[in-house]
């Protein structure tokens, strides 16, 4: 601001403050924004999870968390989704190589690790369901299906983003609103591990430590 | 299961002379100006110029011709509420069958507050904001376009509802259970739950949208501290919708699982925690006050400023005062119901909450007043609103403060007394600073300023019906009158409420001479044309450039040096006595191109809502099908900025010569 070095005459300075630069580069621009919307969809999920914590012992005379959790299942869903953020990691360093053939196999392996989170997802869920503990049972049962499902919609979500992204690449390469797309892409993938990490805490682990 | 899920001919009340008159005269008006735009050929201009358009300028205008629409609307269901409330006394029934009456108060809020007000604020943020902060348009263009048909479809869906089926019989806050589909079977509250899930994705992507823009997006020199007051409290503002809405969001679809799939969040049985609600909802409510409420505060920040020909009096603070609210307004929501029975250390937290909010905003009001102190104050309609504002605004936060008292609120708890309160800030403030707003920047969106005149007897007519149509309340409110009656055995009240509804009839005055004041100028514009560009001598970027200004705003952006950049680039130049330099080098201007993405987008939300109200399943496809193919086919649109070459740029530079250049 004060005694900041300004662009004269059209020839840029070396140190020029960012408040002197102008409008950031689109590149900027388009992750802030994602970053923003991402902080609002982590608003909502916090709402969830405030039902969640308020409901949690409402259980209506039906089963409780600790009856109905299965820990084994929710390990290997864990272990999908985390190593699904790995390879969504390993894709994005493919698409800054610019190395097409990768891309697709690490967008590949992240579908299949997303796909069978929510394959194990949903055998949980129907699981449950037969056994007489689906979503009208009880409040604390309506807002588990809620928060665990708002999540599994998100996967969903990102599964069917990824597939359009990849169709894309095939289309018209690595342009740069491709690469922009791509790396929100890897951030949205990312920010449910997180909402998974708080979730399995609050949801599993508490619950079966009642 | 039927091909139409719940929808027959029943759902049209053909036995209601007052709904179907009024439906029948909605109907025809919008037959009428479809008939007059075809007759006269409007459409393709319409489509390619307005519905299509990313300029966050046009918009930001058609938000404001929404809003507009919609405050006729809210304000026909506030005239008809007042006038049953002058003669249901006693043994009189008045005109409104109970259920009839109930879903007007419903409507009467949710418009007012969601398509009314929200719209109005949102437009004009869209219209000012990248021109105060120097630059050529928002962060996201056709997201911004996303977001307007977005609101027009939940307009559209709530308006939808007085013709075919009902509207919510909840009030406009829907609490559970009475919500809930054990008592309210009906569609009523699917039309306002689906109205406001859809809208509420369209203000939430504009408030990304804005966020990004404002922290992201400014002109070279804009730092941070030379942001006009306007654009910081947009930014405070905007950051409350990203924090809050979804949290509407999420309660609202708690609601509708409830409603449509069975949950147990807020029912009566199986352990549903109807409290849930109300707490969720008022998370979200209370920021969204100030959603409302800050936005005007910038406006009359400028206002002030402009006409007192004064910089504006500690802004630091003002800025300072802009951002603690912001925070504050999460610390306050239990307010809304200290009668559900928490603890009195919860209660008297929320409550000395409440009374410190009211700090920040006494800095604002003191200002104002210290702005205007010495100043040359030049007394046209937007100062008149921003005088009427601090004065009733000052009253409306005083008997906020008395409400911010548990006991007392225990005694005033949803009496006409809270209806009175809130109606003085919102009205107060919102209101009249939407109106400061209109009547100040109308100029620079269209080229010709407002009439005086009819502006002035437009708001004297506001003012005074405003203190008559509520201070009754008020009073009615301490004798025990509580709010939403559709009718009432005390015939002591009936004075009252009959003094009240004469002040809603001033009111309606007051829009129909705004309603002239807009006819009166379109019709003498030449005498009123601003040739300028800074028709009021003001200090911001935006009357820098012309008025309208080119769809892109500045032909060079400009260097800002300082707060009221405008301002010192004029006092320079009229000390150096030089003319406008002209000798500026001209680039080719790349620009975002019109896309149909959200007019479609909203299209078929439209029949997704509708669908969806209506339980016909086939359509919910067909309309998110059809939704989710248009963001695939805009994603792979190829083309997405056009240029605008340097001698067009050049050209209307030398045509519309702007004072100053910065």
């Amino acid at each position: 601001m004060s005694g900041a070095v300004v662009a004269l005459n059209g020839v840029p300075q070396a140190r020029v403050a960012t408040s002197e630069a102008g409008p950031a580069a689109k590149r900027i621009v388009v992750t802030y924004g994602f970053w923003i919307f991402l902080l609002s969809d982590i608003v909502m999920f916090s709402a969830l999870f405030a039902g969640y914590a308020v409901l949690v012992n409402a259980t209506a005379g039906g089963p409780t968390g600790a009856q109905l959790f299965n820990q084994g299942s929710v390990a290997y869903e864990t272990a999908c989704l985390l190593m699904s953020s790995y390879t969504c990691g390993l894709m994005s360093m493919a698409i800054g190589a610019h190395k097409r053939f990768a891309t697709y196999f690490f967008a590949g392996v992240t579908f299949l690790l997303g796909a069978a989170f929510l394959t194990l997802e949903i055998r949980e869920f129907i699981a449950m369901i037969d056994n007489g503990a689906g979503p009208q049972r009880s409040a604390f049962l309506s807002a588990f299906f809620a928060l665990v499902g708002c999540h599994g919609l998100h996967v969903t979500a990102g599964l069917a983003w990824l597939m359009v992204m990849m169709a894309q690449v095939r289309v018209t390469g690595f342009s740069a609103v491709v690469e922009r797309r791509l790396l929100c892409f890897s951030l949205f993938w990312h920010a449910l591990d997180i909402i998974w990490v708080g979730l399995f805490t609050v949801v599993y682990l508490m619950g079966v430590s009642q | 299961m039927t091909l139409l899920g719940k929808l027959n001919w029943n759902a049209v009340p053909f036995d209601q002379p007052i709904i179907m008159g009024a439906s029948g005269a909605m109907v025809l008006g919008i037959v009428l100006v479809l008939a007059w735009v075809t007759l006269k050929g409007y459409w393709p201009y319409l489509w390619r110029e307005w519905f299509t358009s990313v300029d966050h300028k046009r918009i930001g205008v058609m938000y404001v011709v929404l809003a507009m629409l919609m405050l006729l609307r809210g304000f026909a269901d506030a005239i008809m509420m007042r006038s049953q409330q002058a003669i249901a006394a006693g043994g009189a029934q008045g005109y409104l069958p109970p259920e009839h009456f109930d879903q007007i108060f419903s409507a009467h809020g949710t418009i007012m507050i969601f398509f009314m007000a929200m719209p109005f604020i949102v437009g004009l943020m869209n219209f000012v904001v990248p021109l105060q902060l120097g630059i050529r348009d928002v962060a996201f263009p056709t997201l911004n376009s996303v977001s307007l048909w977005l609101t027009a479809t939940g307009i559209l869906l709530t308006n939808i509802s007085l013709v075919v089926g009902e509207f919510a019989k909840t009030g406009w806050v829907a609490y559970p259970p009475l919500s809930e589909l054990q008592f309210s079977p009906g569609v009523g509250v699917d039309y306002y739950l689906w109205s406001l899930q859809i809208a509420g994705v369209g203000t939430l992507l504009a408030g990304i949208n804005f966020v990004t823009t404002i922290l992201k997006m400014r002109a070279p020199g804009m730092s941070y501290m030379r942001m006009p007051v306007f654009c910081w409290t947009a930014l405070a503002s905007n950051l409350l919708i990203v924090a809050a809405f979804p949290v509407l969001t999420a309660t609202f679809a708690m609601l509708l699982l409830d409603r449509y799939l069975g949950f147990h969040f807020f029912t009566v049985a199986a352990g549903g925690n109807a409290m849930m609600y109300v707490n969720l909802f008022w998370v979200w409510g209370h920021p969204e006050v100030y959603i409302l409420v800050l936005p005007p505060f910038g406006i009359f920040s400028e206002v002030i400023a402009t006409f007192s020909g004064k910089s504006l009096f500690g802004y630091r603070s003002m800025v300072g005062a802009t951002m603690a609210i912001c925070v504050l307004s999460f610390l306050v929501w239990l307010h809304h119901f200290f009668t559900m029975g928490a603890s009195a250390d919860v209660n008297g937290f929320f409550g000395v909450m409440s009374m410190i909010i009211a700090v920040p905003t006494g800095v604002k009001i003191f200002n104002w007043l210290f702005t205007m102190y010495g100043g040359r104050v030049r007394y046209s309609v937007p100062v008149l609103w921003a005088l009427g504002f601090m004065i009733t605004f000052a009253i409306g936060g005083m008997t906020g403060i008395l409400l911010a008292v548990p006991p007392a609120d225990f005694v005033l708890h949803n009496s006409v007394f809270l209806i009175a309160h809130f109606h003085n800030t919102i009205i107060g403030a919102v209101v009249f600073g939407l109106m400061a707003g209109y009547n100040y920047w109308f100029p620079k969106a269209f080229g010709f300023r407002l009439d005086e005149r009819w502006g002035k007897a437009s708001f004297w007519c506001w003012l005074i019906g405003f203190y008559v149509a509520f201070m009754p309340l008020y009073a009615l409110g301490l004798m025990g009158m509580t709010r939403r009656m559709q009718h009432y055995s005390d015939l002591s009240w009936q004075p009252w409420l009959i003094v009240a509804a004469v002040g809603s009839f001033i009111i309606l005055v007051g829009i129909a001479c705004q309603a002239m004041q807009l006819i009166v100028s379109i019709r003498h514009r030449e005498q009123l044309r601003d040739v300028t560009g800074d028709p009021w001598d003001a200090r911001t970027l935006e009357w820098s450039t012309a008025s309208p200004p080119p769809a892109w705003n500045f032909a060079v952006l400009p260097h800002v040096s300082g707060i009221d950049a405008f301002w010192s680039a004029k006092e320079l130049a009229h000390a150096r006595h030089d003319g406008p330099a002209r000798s500026r080098q001209y680039r080719p201007i790349e620009m975002p191109r019109n896309t149909p993405t959200g007019f479609v987008t909203a299209f078929f939300a439209v029949i997704a809502g509708f669908a969806l109200v209506w339980h016909i399943w086939w359509m919910v496809i067909l309309g998110a099908g059809g939704a989710f193919a248009t963001m695939i086919a805009f994603a792979f649109r190829e083309h997405d900025e056009e240029e605008i070459p340097a001698q067009t740029v050049a050209e209307f530079d030398n045509v519309h010569r702007v004072e100053v250049v910065l």
